[in-house]
């Protein structure tokens, strides 16, 4: 069976075991020309090393400040932007070798911030969530008809707005429009990048209880991309902090909001507005902006910023290392015997 | 600042080359035997030869244009077909003329123009207004080769006054800024300023809207700015881009002026291409718009490094 | 999930009907619209509205005024019909005025959408060549290269359509590379659409607009340009009726009739001018997205 087929069937090797999504030493460096003839002055390491695991079904939050790499990372997992090295697996298969960009783009979809942007403004409504299997060689009458059943799928009548353009709904419909059009190649794995972040909070519930019904009800599994920490808390499994283009820490949603190990996890969290006020840390918070991505700092990227900074920290780049179960941090202060006075000794 | 300046007048370089390369290929695509205009119909095979020897015309391309570029660079435009003198002389006379037209009807085209569109953006969506836009467009639809003669034409009719083709007394020759001689550049230079006028009158239109809309005019107003005041800050926020569309009139009034000075028998480069193109005088032609470009890219230079000095925020190129 | 209670909207038009609805609401379009279709149609139809014959000439006719009998719009320096030549000279007059325009359009929004779309080293390659002819004034371009080329209706329509294409290359290439960020381009190459569907389907129909009203803001520099290089004798030939020409052979008897001598200039002054105001009519009758 080729990797095509089995796709499309979804019982590739594995089994339920078997990650959907799998990344290795993802990089993008993007050039920055200037100068008197256009050279290359200087790289801007948008993804720098990045690795994780998504597995099926589940939901993947990943957080940062602006700038952290967190779009670039999804834009380069569904190949809008091809990496410079690394390597994705969709379903054990390697993309670009075993399983070329066209059937990755079948199994994943995307859904972008701006709902505008997103949809082009002369396509009708039904047209926009057509064009995907239109493309695909699905008959005009089918793919309408299953722009409507999409359209009922998301909560918009299709009587009332498949005929209708863009400019004519509110945010909060055009995303469940975005959200029906990336639904419309029926993917297994929906990366989701802001989805909700330009949207009224009273929508942005709206929309965000959606997309768990719909993770039910079809199986999908996501990558949830936003700088919101109370959305991503709430609809993830699993969290990836990001730091300028590298993994700060992952580990499961109730790990990372209770225990975090990596200082600008904690800072993050503690500049987090809450309710509840046993869960206020005793955190300083974040000082400073991010340094220029243009000129990172040397060894930890964090060190400029991080109250516990050492020499080590100046020196050496942190690798990610096991914590607990599932859960890793990128700091010499989870790392045995990096040198840190915090850090274990090693064993 | 001075980065800028010198990546501006490097692109200058290959800008200035690739004009000569297409004034070069004029001569190329043109059809038939440039020579033909000056050989007797019957000449023979070995007359022929000869003359292309002469006039470089049997050597490959690629060389014909290295040497003529290399003539170009030490001053040699080569030498006219018509005539059989250096065209570099031909056209010294005639480019000054030609300037002197265009820089007169600019300044006329300015001045109206600003005062039209200062008029029109204080007092938007008025009557004044509304006379105004209608004059720009009007002075960008018209054809202008059109105007001169009707121009000529009212004069004749409605004043007892033929006026006067030509450059005056002793032609071009002989100009002194008196009125025997101003009185030939009047009707001309105003004709001309008539699309520049248009150009500007729109642009300063835009502009004094768009600035007496924005919030720190309102801001100036309430700390007790007086008006005068405030029609100072609305020049000095106009002016860069004004003298810029200004500046790039003059080029196309440089490049424009064929028509006009052909209605008004003006002894300019007009005059002269004409002249060119009737008698088949490819290097005359040839030489007259190389001269003619480079002002332009001379000028477009001009008008971006005094912008970028007046007002630092625009780099362009 | 239910769906979200909307109050009932009125029926949905496309775009363009949108645009059409709003154009015929401004009377200054709609009224330029009306004169250059009659000037345009009768052109067209010129045999069929029983004029007289354009090329005959007679000697002791020439140069009658303006509402001799016979000759509503009096006789030109050959003692021809001047309206029959004003209404045979729109033909070839808006022909070599609107091709250079159609012309440019085309091969303007093909390379300015390739190299938008491509970007690149393409992107620098197309625009860094259409620099070039932005050095030079477009009059002494057009004059240039007729000029060169030498008299003749096909060089003049030649001449101009090279003069007009890197404006309307450099505009495409802009709105272009604009659409091509949005993130709807994106996510139909995540759909799986390749790029000439791409462009086709999203980039075409949210481009074409805005060129297509640049385009229509040249056509009045065309027509004035066209019917100047005829004006110069680089153009038709006589005894063709074209404007230009005309104003040029007429130039002769400006001291005689005056206001014959005017004619063909006022035609191509209608002309220009009708299809600038048509041309900002149809700007702002776009610009708003409703």
């Amino acid at each position: 069976m080729s990797g095509a087929e089995a796709l499309r069937q979804g019982q590739e090797a594995g089994g339920p075991a078997q990650p959907l999504l799998q990344v290795r030493a993802l990089k993008k460096h993007f050039p920055i020309r200037g100068g008197m003839l256009g050279r290359t002055v200087a790289t801007v390491n948008a993804v720098d090393g990045v690795a994780f695991e998504v597995a099926k079904g589940e939901t993947l939050g990943i957080v940062g400040e602006s700038g952290c790499g967190k779009s670039t990372t999804a834009r380069l997992l569904i190949r809008l932007i091809e990496p410079d090295s690394g390597e994705v697996r969709f379903a054990g298969q390697s993309v670009g070798s075993e399983i070329p960009v066209a059937e990755l783009r079948h199994g994943v979809q995307m859904v972008f911030q701006d709902s505008f942007a997103s949809l082009n403004p002369r396509l009708t409504i039904e047209d926009s969530i057509a064009f995907g299997p239109r493309v695909r060689g699905v008959a005009e009458a089918e793919a309408v008809h299953k722009a409507h059943d999409l359209l009922r799928r998301v909560g918009l009548d299709p009587a009332q707005f498949a005929r209708r353009y863009p400019h004519e709904l509110s945010g909060g419909q055009r995303q469940r429009v975005n959200i029906a059009r990336a639904l419309a190649l029926a993917p297994r794995l929906l990366i989701l990048d802001e989805p909700v972040s330009a949207l009224d909070k009273s929508v942005e519930a709206q929309v965000l209880n959606l997309l768990v019904d719909l993770k039910q009800s079809l199986g999908l599994t996501y990558i949830f991309v936003s700088h919101d920490l109370n959305v991503v808390q709430y609809i993830s499994d699993r969290v990836m902090v990001m730091y300028l283009g590298r993994v700060a820490e992952i580990g499961p949603v109730e790990a990372i909001y209770r225990d975090a190990r990596h200082p600008y996890t904690r800072a993050l969290l503690s500049a987090m507005p809450s309710m509840d006020p046993d869960r206020r840390t005793q955190e300083a918070p974040i000082a400073g902006d991010p340094p220029n991505p243009i000129n990172p700092p040397s060894g930890c990227l964090f060190h400029t910023r991080c109250p516990y900074a050492e020499a080590v920290c100046q020196s050496t780049a942190p690798a990610l290392a096991p914590v607990k179960d599932r859960h890793s941090a990128a700091c010499h202060m989870e790392i045995a015997g990096s040198g840190h006075s915090k850090a274990r000794p090693a064993a | 600042m001075l980065v800028y300046l010198i990546r501006r007048l490097l692109y200058v370089v290959p800008i200035a080359l690739a004009v000569s390369v297409v004034c070069f290929s004029l001569v190329h695509i043109a059809p038939g035997d440039p020579l033909v205009s000056i050989l007797p119909p019957d000449a023979s095979q070995a007359l022929v030869e000869q003359m292309k020897k002469s006039y470089g015309f049997d050597r490959p391309i690629p060389v014909q244009f290295a040497i003529w570029l290399g003539k170009i660079a030490q001053g040699d435009l080569g030498t006219s077909i018509a005539t059989s003198r250096p065209v570099l002389q031909e056209i010294t006379k005639a480019v000054g003329n030609t300037l002197m037209l265009a820089f007169a009807a600019t300044l006329i085209g300015f001045t109206l123009g600003c005062f039209f569109g200062f008029v029109a953006g204080y007092f938007r969506d008025t009557l004044v207004d509304r006379i105004a836009v209608t004059v720009s467009i009007l002075g960008v639809s018209v054809p202008h080769y059109w105007l001169g003669m009707v121009l000529v034409i009212c004069f004749s009719v409605l004043l007892p006054w033929r006026p006067p083709t030509g450059a005056g007394p002793g032609s071009s020759a002989a100009w002194v800024w008196d009125w025997e001689h101003v009185k030939y550049l009047i009707l001309p230079a105003v004709t001309m300023s008539v699309i520049p006028m248009g150009i500007v009158t729109r642009t300063v239109r835009a502009l004094v809207g768009d600035i007496l809309s924005q919030e720190f005019v309102d801001a100036l107003r309430a700390k007790g700015l007086t008006d005068w005041g405030v029609f100072q800050h609305v020049v000095k926020n106009a002016a860069p881009t004004a003298l810029a569309v200004m500046g790039l009139q003059l080029g196309y009034l440089l490049g424009g002026s064929i028509l006009i000075e052909t209605v008004f028998s003006w002894p300019g480069t007009g005059f002269l291409l004409n002249a060119a193109i009737f008698q088949r005088d490819l290097p005359l032609l040839q030489g007259t718009i190389l001269v003619l470009a480079m002002f332009f890219v001379v000028l477009n230079l001009l008008v971006d490094t005094v912008q970028t000095a007046i007002d630092p925020r625009i780099r362009r190129g | 999930m239910t769906a979200i209670a909307l109050p009932a909207l009125p029926p949905t038009r496309g775009y363009w009907s949108a645009v059409g609805r709003r154009l015929l609401q401004d009377k200054v379009t709609v009224a330029c619209g009306i004169v250059l279709l009659a000037i345009i149609l009768a052109a067209i139809f010129a045999p069929y509205l029983g004029l007289a014959d354009p090329y005959r000439g007679s000697i002791i006719r020439r140069l009658r005024p303006i509402g001799t009998p016979g000759y509503l719009l009096g006789t030109d320096e050959q003692g021809r019909d001047m309206l029959a030549r004003l209404v045979y000279g729109g033909r070839l007059s808006l022909f070599i005025g609107l091709l250079p325009v159609f012309n440019a359009f085309v091969i303007g929004t093909l390379l300015g959408v390739t190299a938008g779309f491509v970007g690149g080293r393409l992107n620098a390659a197309i625009m860094r060549t259409i620099d070039v002819f932005y050095a030079f004034p477009s009059v002494l371009l057009a004059i240039a290269i007729s000029g060169a080329l030498g008299a003749g209706v096909l060089n003049s329509v030649v001449s101009l359509t090279i003069v007009f294409v890197p404006p309307i290359a450099r505009v495409a290439e802009s709105v272009t590379t604009q659409v091509r960020n949005l993130d709807f381009v994106d996510a139909a190459r995540a759909s799986g659409a390749g790029p000439i569907t791409i462009i086709r389907v999203h980039i075409l129909n949210n481009v074409l607009g805005p060129i297509f009203v640049y385009a229509t803001s040249l056509i009045s520099v065309s027509m004035i340009l066209a019917a100047g290089l005829s004006f110069l004798g680089l153009g038709t030939k006589p005894p063709e009726p074209e404007w230009g020409l005309m104003l040029n052979t007429l130039r002769t008897a400006i001291y005689v009739q005056p206001w014959i001598a005017a004619l063909p200039g006022t035609m191509i002054f209608i002309v220009s001018i009708c299809f600038n105001l048509m041309s900002d009519g149809l700007r702002s009758a776009m610009d708003v997205r409703r």
